[in-house]
């Protein structure tokens, strides 16, 4: 159980190239569409500031138990958060519940990622590594690290 | 149904007000690609090349390609076609950003834009939905300040191509800019978009595109990819410094142009190189759309007169905004290249226009008195403060906005003007490297590094090491790289993939991504196609073969210094065999044997 690999985002590598979406959008769609990838760079020009935002694929997902037909289902391979397409009534409840946003809605269905059943599409194009797909425990150190280097960082600084 | 392209041309009549689509034609598709080629060959059937740049009659086009808005490595580009106000030649200016993808998104390859409307005016596209409105409130105001007004009118979702000041006052070097800070830089296609009375343009679109091979198509994009990932330019230095990474590699071969070109290399490069840029002023790299390697720079510079923050400069600009107009203070250069992002101005011919009004300051021919000023090489507010009135076109000011070539020849010194065809040299000096001397004096553009760089060869060893001070080989090479480069500006890919990647991955591209059975030759037989129409363009404008030339101090006054120490170009040599390879008479005229090969 702890090899299950997570989808991680560091915004301090993203370059906002948006590869990413196009990956997504051709991944589930067939298209190059953004406007219906799962996953979408926002992007503060003026600060820059470049955050990708996709499914974290909570553990306690508040989109499941809102369904009211059982459409969220955890698959237990991936621990993605998947849609049962036949199950959704498009009530959109899902989207409503999610505090990211993460969840899409088009033709009718909830849409959202499904982490490509264990192959992310965004994960293989993003060449400043901002996303990741790795083991869980893993993700965290590494997010503990980054933040423990910034603070060196600015550690430095002060008593430098 | 069409793959890859969005399928259709929009077009706009800025003097009826009349909008409307239609259908790319395959066949045009698959002879042009898309993008330059296809812009040109609009350019070819519907615009008298005589006609006055700044005239309605004159078409200001705006065309993707086939990969722009897939996920082609660095492919989201789009290019700006018209006839150009600075060099009256056929424009061609190409920039990146968020526009391009987004026009395709909103289901539109290209934009015609007709005649000139009466009163500033703003075209907004939201997919279907396209209608002309008012720009009165957005007039006068700068480039940001424009965008930020969009985005509270129409929702930070569109994306803008916008003038400046510059523009609207058809400064002759104005540009168009996306994202604030990407220009469709050179030879004055602001100035065109200004004279037709449009302001901005702003697109949303939801569509998407489609590949005709997707599976073979994935696998060619991510083919590319690795190769950037893996390339040393493409995941090293350019990520990491920018493209001015090559300021101190250009300065040791001795080929970059100090003060004007009186120079070959520039005592203080060190204070203005891309590892000084990260050590100093970099915040972040910004990529556009699709684009692995990322060379974009945001910055800030924190402290003094020249506080602020923006993006850049690349090494064209702190060559033009430092060596060339002598300055070694980073802050005051950088705040010059803000200056013409805020305004609209391509930072290569803004800075060395005013190196060239150094040079006759310095020469005595023009006075302290004329300019309203002190104008010596050095002095960073000079620059500075030249930059605003040439934007405002204010004080003399207002003559430098006519560019290097109408200021040297109007100070009766027109051999002081640093480059070919009424348009700026970039930031390589010629006597260093033949090749790019002959490139210079042959682009379609005006002097240009981007139709043919022949510095990859010469200076980079890419694909193969060629002795710079050579003229042998050089014809050849130069054509290879004039046809590839066509060939990939009309794809909409960038050409900073061609660090790592060359014209198999853009055939295998192509082919999968449009569905058409490409072969190599085919693909570069476009590219040729597209670079011998712009040149028929050229000579019906009346350019002949005495225009493919370069100023005196190229071709008679020795390099001072460095590694190219007492060499000039020998441009005849290179010239004649270049015009026979192409398929030329000895007068730069396509013959009928190759127009017809062509289909042209």
């Amino acid at each position: 159980m702890s090899k299950v690999k997570s989808l991680t985002v560091n915004p301090d590598l993203c370059t906002s190239c948006r590869l990413c979406e196009l990956a997504c959008s051709a991944g589930h769609g067939g298209e190059f569409r953004p406007s219906r990838s799962h996953i979408s760079v926002a992007i503060y020009p003026e600060d820059a500031v470049y955050i990708p935002m996709v499914c974290m694929q909570c553990a306690d997902a508040p989109c499941i138990p809102v369904c009211p037909s059982g459409a969220l289902v955890r698959d237990a391979e991936t621990n993605a958060v998947l849609v049962i397409e036949e199950r959704c009534v498009g009530c959109r409840m899902c989207a409503l519940a999610c505090p990211f946003g993460a969840i899409n809605y088009w033709d009718g269905k909830a849409r959202k990622c499904d982490l490509c059943g264990g192959e992310p599409e965004c994960v293989r194009v993003c060449a400043p590594k901002a996303l990741r797909y790795e083991v869980e425990e893993r993700s965290t150190r590494t997010a503990r690290q980054a933040y423990a280097d910034r603070l060196r960082d600015s550690l430095k600084e002060v008593t430098s | 149904m069409m793959h890859a392209y969005a399928g259709k041309i929009l077009r706009v009549n800025l003097s009826s007000g009349t909008i409307s689509t239609e259908p790319i034609a395959a066949d045009d598709a698959r002879a042009y690609i898309g993008g330059r080629g296809l812009g040109t060959k609009i350019m070819f059937d519907e615009v008298d090349p005589k006609v006055d740049a700044l005239s309605p009659r004159n078409r200001l086009i705006f065309a993707t390609g086939p990969l722009t808005g897939t996920s082609a490595v660095a492919s989201g580009r789009f290019m700006v076609i018209t006839k150009g106000a600075l060099t009256g030649t056929i424009a061609c200016s190409n920039a990146g950003g968020n526009f391009g993808p987004e026009l395709k998104y909103a289901g539109y390859d290209m934009i015609v834009l007709e005649g000139a409307a009466k009163k500033p005016m703003m075209l907004v596209i939201d997919d279907d939905e396209v209608e002309l409105l008012s720009a009165a409130k957005l007039w006068g105001k700068n480039v940001h300040e424009t965008e930020d007004l969009l985005h509270e009118q129409l929702g930070d979702e569109f994306k803008c191509v916008i003038i400046g000041p510059a523009g609207e006052k058809r400064v002759r070097f104005a540009n168009i800019v996306n994202d604030k800070n990407r220009a469709a830089g050179r030879s004055g296609v602001g100035a065109v978009m200004g004279s037709k009375n449009l302001k901005a343009i702003a697109v949303r679109g939801s569509g998407g595109l489609t590949a005709a091979q997707p599976k073979q198509f994935k696998a060619a994009c991510l083919d590319a990819l690795d190769k950037l990932k893996a390339g040393e330019v493409t995941s090293e230095g350019l990520p990491k410094f920018g493209t001015a990474v090559l300021v101190n590699v250009i300065n040791a071969e001795g080929l970059f142009p100090a003060r004007n070109f009186q120079e070959g290399q520039f005592e203080s490069a060190g204070k203005i190189s891309g590892e000084t840029i990260a050590e100093q002023i970099l915040i972040r790299a910004r990529a556009c759309v699709s684009c692995p390697i990322a060379c974009g720079r945001v910055t800030r510079v924190t402290d003094g007169k020249y506080a602020g923050s923006g993006e850049g400069p690349e090494y064209e600009t702190i060559w033009a905004l430092g060596a060339d107009v002598g300055v070694s203070d980073l802050a005051a250069a950088t705040k010059a290249n803000y200056i013409c992002n805020e305004l609209g101005m391509d930072t290569i011919s803004a800075g060395a226009t005013i190196a060239c009004a150094m040079e006759l300051y310095q020469k005595g021919v023009v006075t302290k008195k004329q300019v309203g000023r002190t104008l010596n090489f050095g002095d960073g507010a000079a620059l500075v403060d030249m930059m605003t009135k040439i934007g405002y076109r204010r004080g003399f000011g207002d003559v430098l906005a006519e560019g290097g070539a109408r200021v040297a020849a109007k100070f009766k010194r027109p051999s002081l003007f640093m480059g070919v065809k009424k348009q700026e040299f970039p930031a390589y000096d010629a006597r260093g490297a033949f090749g790019m001397g002959l490139q210079y004096a042959t682009s379609n553009r005006g002097a240009c590094h981007v139709r043919g760089y022949m510095i990859a060869p010469e200076i980079l060893g890419n694909p193969e090491k060629m002795d710079p001070l050579t003229p042998k080989g050089k014809a050849a090479m130069d054509i290879a790289f004039q046809d590839l480069t066509a060939a990939l500006d009309s794809s909409g890919m960038c050409l900073f993939t061609t660090f790592s990647i060359g014209a198999p991955e853009l055939l295998a591209m192509l082919k999968t991504s449009t569905g058409f059975d490409y072969d190599m030759d085919e693909m570069m037989r476009v590219g040729e196609r597209v670079w011998n129409l712009e040149r028929l363009f050229n000579l019906r404008a009346g350019f002949t073969k005495k225009d493919d030339t370069l100023p005196k101090r190229m071709l008679r006054e020795p390099m001072p210094e460095g590694p190219a120490k007492g060499k000039t170009v020998p441009l005849e040599k290179m010239l004649g065999e270049y015009y026979r390879l192409r398929g030329w008479d000895t007068e730069g005229r396509p013959t009928k044997a190759k127009r017809a090969a062509l289909g042209l």
